[in-house]
């Protein structure tokens, strides 16, 4: 499993984590069982995972597949800067998080899933990853060089006609050397 | 208020339908078992056979139902411990409720509420309950499950998906010990007599004086129900697993390797008594590579041949060890007694076979998934060579291939070459119209193009049919094979990307019209 980036596996774990955490806020709250309060808890801090976690990190090798819609999360995550960056601060930051889900029987089970997210988001950070941006491209046009500044005066050299004749019937016979360098710089 | 004292049957009820989805979910992965299935059935239906091969987007479809089911079932369970614990909470003796509950705390009688005293939480409760403890381990295994199956990790990181998968066994053994606990209870039969809930229920504080005609309810737990749905697909996998361990000491042996430019790795083998049918694919498994892994890889042999043999294309963890294994990176010649133990699992059939069943057949392969069709091109040309029965049926063949680069090309043109003339000998120019269409290129490769334009063969392929730039005009092409052959049933195979898949499908539809019928067939994997 040498080429694993275990920051995606961590990722999925996270957003279900997520999710399941957001869903026992729900019904905890919803049902008004005892120990609600961590149930309203769950809520917002399964909201904020979900968040945090929705858009994917580019990978470092291969091509990366978005969630979609995730651009505009994507800003607001990068905009965070290295706490965002950083796996080792997601992984303490989801180990801390998880910790009041355990106290009512509702969130117990998101708490343990972002727990083990915690736990993979380590392993990622031990092996140097963390999280890249997925940006739209912006084709970059080569700069134009500094010699061309205005459109040519004289027509492209032709060759002779008797060359220009041969040309019509043989392709590769027609072929011939430019005097003067042309290339794509 | 919500209605927790229905929670019970909300959680029954997903409860029932995740022991018949649990059955289900193992058996469409028996590929030996539907394989064999698939054989008996062809000769009765085809399209009754064609349905196994759909066997991973129904494990997919159980997989997601077990996950709604579950879902629902945990919530009803977590009204459902609340009710309990409320129960115990509201010590009120004119409340049915905790009647209930203190039913059991004597000897010889047995309770109702699994949820025994008031000092408890329903958390304690679920982690020193059978139920509770299994409920949570199995619901574990099947989130990460569910979250290393996701597209992005099987597609780039199988080993992951692969190894987490396994723990469906930690989610079968859980699941059967589920209900040993049977901390579901019921009012047994002989008290039901004694105390009918109809009549009795209201009158709880009367229960077992002599006047009330109301005995004090009996309970006892159900017994535990999902072995005998799980125990015979259970038996069914183990099955298979053990005919996988039978083949993979059957002994192959790789009689030539050939290294691609496309980094394609051709491995040429044999085994005794293998006999595959056109387009079908293996599955190899390398033991100083991996002990557990079997990956799937199309044949690109023909029936015809004495041999077998399947291209690779490099792309992970694994096929790159295997290049590896075969000598990839010396430069040396590899001693064939060096080259690695291989094992292979199949074959198995896909919809490829159904190609001779067509009078007229359009062949459409993007990339590497023009491989089962080597197959198919090598098979009609040593049946028409050998003037067997099964190719008179086949008058045309047009074969598109669609490629993003050109050094792919390498080792199929090869097989082209061969096809294109031998049948400039025999003068069937018009048996076989194929189209590689190159569909990204560079900018200094189109230079070349452009000046070699004239030339009599093709400047990549080197085949007398040149190679066409962009993508098929679909609607053109259609057209011109609707109007060259009417009235017969034209078979659209593809093996390629589900959005190439969906345009396909859709000319098929329009262009279906009086006599002229396409039909549409996709390989999947």
């Amino acid at each position: 499993m040498g080429k694993i980036e275990w920051a995606m596996w961590a990722n999925e774990q996270a957003l279900a984590a997520g999710l399941i955490l957001l869903t026992g806020g729900i019904v905890g709250v919803a049902g008004q069982f005892r120990g609600w309060e961590f149930a309203s808890y769950a809520i917002a801090a399964g909201f904020f995972v979900c968040m945090l976690e929705y858009p994917r990190s580019k990978r470092a090798k291969g091509t990366s597949v978005e969630r979609t819609g995730q651009y505009c999360f994507t800003v607001c995550v990068k905009a965070f800067g290295p706490v965002t960056r950083n796996y080792y601060v997601r992984a303490f930051l989801h180990a801390a998080l998880c910790v009041p889900g355990g106290f009512m029987l509702a969130t117990v089970l998101g708490c343990v899933c972002l727990g083990i997210a915690s736990l993979i988001y380590l392993a990622a950070a031990v092996r140097g990853e963390h999280w890249e941006p997925i940006l739209p491209r912006k084709d970059t046009r080569k700069p134009v060089a500094e010699s061309i500044k205005s459109p040519p005066q004289n027509p492209p050299p032709r060759p002779p006609p008797e060359i220009r004749r041969k040309q019509a019937k043989d392709v590769e016979g027609a072929a011939y050397d430019n005097p003067i360098a042309v290339t794509d710089e | 208020m919500l209605p927790h004292q229905h929670a019970l049957s909300w959680a029954r009820a997903p409860a029932a339908c995740l022991n018949f989805n649990c059955m289900l979910i193992l058996l469409p992965v028996c590929r030996n078992l539907l394989s064999f299935l698939r054989g008996s059935i062809q000769c009765c239906s085809r399209t009754a056979a064609r349905q196994l091969d759909r066997n991973i987007t129904f494990h997919k479809l159980v997989a997601y139902m077990i996950a709604f089911h579950t879902a629902v079932h945990i919530i009803a369970h977590l009204f459902n411990f609340e009710y309990f614990m409320d129960a115990q909470l509201n010590r009120n003796s004119s409340h049915l409720p905790f009647i209930l509950s203190e039913i059991g705390d004597n000897e010889n009688v047995s309770f109702l509420n699994p949820i025994r005293s008031n000092e408890t939480s329903p958390t304690i409760v679920m982690f020193t309950t059978i139920a509770g403890l299994t409920g949570v381990v199995i619901t574990l295994a099947l989130i990460l499950i569910i979250t290393s199956s996701m597209e992005v990790i099987r597609r780039s990181y199988f080993e992951v998906f692969w190894y987490t998968h396994h723990l469906f066994v930690i989610f079968f053994i859980g699941l059967v010990f589920h209900g040993f606990g049977r901390i579901v209870r019921g009012q047994t039969l002989g008290s039901l007599n004694r105390n009918k809930p109809d009549t009795c229920a209201n009158r709880f504080e009367e229960w077992g004086k002599n006047e009330s005609g109301c005995a004090v309810p009996e309970f006892a737990g159900n017994p535990p129900m999902t072995w005998k749905w799980v125990v015979g697909p259970m038996f069914l996998y183990v099955c298979e697993r053990l005919v996988r361990i039978y083949r993979s000491h059957q002994k192959v042996v790789i009689t030539k390797v050939v290294m691609h430019p496309s980094k394609t790795l051709e491995l040429q083998m044999k085994k005794k008594g293998f006999h595959m049918e056109v387009g079908q694919y293996v599955f190899i498994q390398c033991p100083s590579i991996s002990r557990l892994e079997w990956h799937p890889f199309t044949l690109t042999s023909a029936p015809e041949e004495d041999y077998f043999t399947v291209h690779v294309r490099i792309v992970g963890d694994w096929t790159q060890a295997l290049y590896e294994a075969c000598g990839g990176n010396k430069s040396e010649l590899q001693e064939a007694w060096k080259l690695p133990k291989v094992a292979i699992d199949g074959p198995f059939g896909t919809a490829s076979e159904d190609v001779f069943g067509y009078e007229v057949v359009m062949l459409v392969g993007a990339g590497i998934g023009v491989t089962p069709f080597a197959s198919i091109l090598k098979s009609v040309w040593y049946k028409h060579i050998q003037n067997n029965e099964g190719i008179k049926e086949i008058l045309s063949i047009y074969f598109y291939w669609l490629c993003p680069e050109t050094e792919a090309f390498e080792w199929f043109a090869d097989l082209l070459q061969s096809l294109e003339r031998q049948m400039t000998e025999r003068d069937m120019a018009d048996f076989l119209s194929y189209n590689i269409y190159l569909t990204r290129w560079k900018e200094t490769e189109a230079a070349h193009f452009r000046v070699h334009h004239e030339a009599e063969n093709d400047p990549i392929t080197g085949l007398k049919q040149k190679t066409l730039y962009g993508k098929p005009n679909w609607d053109n092409e259609f057209t011109t094979i609707a109007s060259a052959h009417p009235g017969t049933k034209v078979g659209v195979f593809l093996c390629g990307p589900q959005m190439l898949g969906k345009s396909l499908e859709k000319q098929c539809i329009s262009h279906t019209e009086a006599g002229v019928k396409f039909i549409f067939n996709k390989e999947n994997f």
